[in-house]
């Protein structure tokens, strides 16, 4: 056997493993979803009928689908804003050299620690209608309709604020002491500095975390189930949750559909997020 | 920002001030979880919710493992957690060397096939894999709560690019020595990329520890429960009884903060990386 034979073989050997549980669980899943999506079953997943592709534009227009879009895209816009702003403040204010500066960015880094199941409990204790702290407050009640999805997002806006803060800091530290200085030498006030200097030099960093946020988002589920289990009125309930509640042989089909749905979704802002890398990978060189 | 040092004292003390202030902000859902976990239910009721705790019980914590069957869903976690890292870390490096080192037919196109697992999360493949797991009839298993997570790209990618910065001299000088491909990877590739590997290790731990969508979906008995999904039942729970389900939480929440205190640096890189560059 060649050389070269011998280190194609190896070369695929070595992928195998991976290659078997990307198969199993990633691209015939994918494949399974399209046919399901095609089909109908019957209460006990017995028997199976062919209803074509459209199952895929009644679901995919239907009121069911659309709901869980609008409220996994008014998630987001709850979580990834507001994310980001305390994720800067909190920064920006530990990117000091002050001596003990190193307990702070160790406090706000600490939500890291939390599941999104753990922080669901915290904020159970915070915002459950029965005994919350803040049951009360009207804006995040858990109880109304209107209401719920903020409550629900302000967990998650806590549990990745260690995550949004630890990255932000990296990017500020990435900004050379220079162009500060020089921005400084030059006039620049620190509000000014900040936005004139510091902001756009992070920027891509900020990019990079809030498409990380975003996927964040599309995929809530745990928070819903254990905060509000979908309610008030269903006005909690995730695409996420609308899929994993469409495990019945029954609704199979409907849920295979909004999946693919869930796919695209996720498909198209990954594309943002590959455009991002590459643009700033030009930049870099 | 070189000159926060020699700012004047009463600027400093301000800033002091705002760090402070904030750090309480972060803080004050933890603390309010504790004193919730920590207080007698009823007396705590009873005292309206005081910002302090009524009435400590600090057997709380060793209720919460024989009431709430902690200790069997924390070995749940435990394994499932230990399997993943494992099997990750062993398929991750594989591929990462094949697609690093090796020469072989399609080598770009299955890199790009690889990476493509990225945009196909467990929630978009939930419901076929669920029924794969029962049609198998591996429901409430080890198999069912590791098998999707025994490969990764982010992992591959990851690897990669640590081995990416090891010199080809090296490879060919070990082969010169006699080293087969697998001895380079063992004895010079996976030390040389120590830090690269032990960052991987500690996100990929991260997130299998705290996992919640798929384990729920695959496990439908109590004793198979993970510590996470086991979180959920705080919400059945009477008021009574739900402190344990707060100590329970806090629990859960144990091993990462001991992997934020005792491996931060490897945690810090694992999670900037792709987020600034260089």
């Amino acid at each position: 056997m060649s050389r070269r034979l011998r280190e194609s073989l190896l070369g695929l050997a070595l992928l195998v493993p991976s290659a078997i549980i990307f198969v199993w669980f990633f691209f015939y899943p994918l494949y399974r979803l399209f046919v399901m999506g095609l089909h109908q079953s019957n209460r006990t997943g017995t028997a199976e009928r062919y209803v074509g592709w459209g199952q895929y534009s009644d679901v995919l227009t239907g009121h069911q689908f659309t709901e869980g879009v609008k409220i996994t895209f008014t998630y987001v816009l709850y979580t990834v804003p507001l994310g980001l702003v305390l994720g800067v403040l909190l920064a920006v204010a530990a990117n000091r050299r002050l001596k003990g500066i190193k307990v702070f960015q160790f406090i706000f880094s600490s939500t890291i620690a939390t599941s999104v199941a753990v922080a669901s409990v915290i904020f159970f204790v915070l915002l459950n209608p029965q005994i919350g702290y803040f049951s009360s407050i009207k804006f995040f009640s858990l109880a109304n309709t209107d209401s719920a999805l903020r409550g629900v997002a302000l967990s998650s806006v806590w549990q990745n604020l260690g995550l949004t803060f630890v990255i932000v800091l990296a990017g500020l530290q990435a900004v050379p002491d220079e162009v500060q200085e020089a921005a400084t030498l030059d006039g620049y006030g620190p509000v000014r500095r900040f936005f004139k200097v510091t902001l756009p030099l992070i920027s891509p960093t900020l990019m990079f975390l809030a498409v990380v946020l975003v996927i964040f988002a599309l995929q809530a589920f745990a928070q819903a189930d254990i905060l509000t289990q979908g309610g008030p009125l269903g006005s909690t309930e995730t695409l996420v949750w609308k899929i994993f509640n469409s495990q019945q042989p029954i609704d199979q089909g409907v849920g295979a559909v909004m999946a693919i749905g869930l796919f695209g979704i996720t498909l198209v802002v990954s594309l943002v997020q590959f455009l991002i890398l590459d643009r700033r990978v030009h930049y870099g060189n | 920002m070189g000159t926060d040092l020699n700012q004047p004292r009463w600027k400093r003390l301000t800033w002091y001030a705002g760090l402070t202030a904030l750090g309480l902000v972060v803080l004050l859902p933890v603390y309010m979880t504790f004193v919730r976990a920590i207080s007698q239910p009823r007396a705590y009721a009873l005292a309206k919710q005081p910002p302090w705790p009524v009435h400590i019980e600090w057997d709380v914590f060793s209720r919460a493992f024989r009431d709430g069957d902690l200790g069997r869903k924390f070995l749940v976690s435990a394994v499932v957690t230990v399997l993943i890292v494992a099997g990750q870390m062993i398929t991750a490096t594989l591929a990462a060397y094949a697609f690093t080192f090796l020469r072989f037919p399609f080598r770009r196109a299955l890199f790009f096939v690889f990476m493509a697992t990225l945009m196909l999360p467990i929630e978009v493949t939930l419901i076929p894999n669920v029924q794969t797991i029962r049609s198998l009839g591996w429901l409430n298993s080890y198999p069912a709560l590791v098998g999707p997570f025994l490969a990764t790209a982010f992992g591959t990618f990851l690897l990669r690019q640590g081995f990416r910065g090891i010199p080809r001299d090296l490879l060919d000088a070990s082969q010169l020595d006699g080293y087969g491909h697998l001895a380079f990877l063992r004895r010079v590739a996976i030390p040389v990329t120590r830090p690269v590997v032990a960052s991987f290790g500690v996100i990929s731990f991260l997130a299998a520890w705290n996992q919640y969508t798929w384990p729920r979906a695959v496990v439908t008995e109590g004793r198979w429960e993970t510590i996470q999904i086991g979180l959920r039942n705080v919400s059945t729970q009477s008021a009574d009884h739900n402190n344990v389900a707060f100590a329970g939480a806090l629990i859960a929440a144990l091993p990462i903060v001991l992997l934020l205190i005792f491996l931060q640096r490897q945690l810090v890189r694992g999670l900037t990386t792709g987020a600034v560059k260089g």
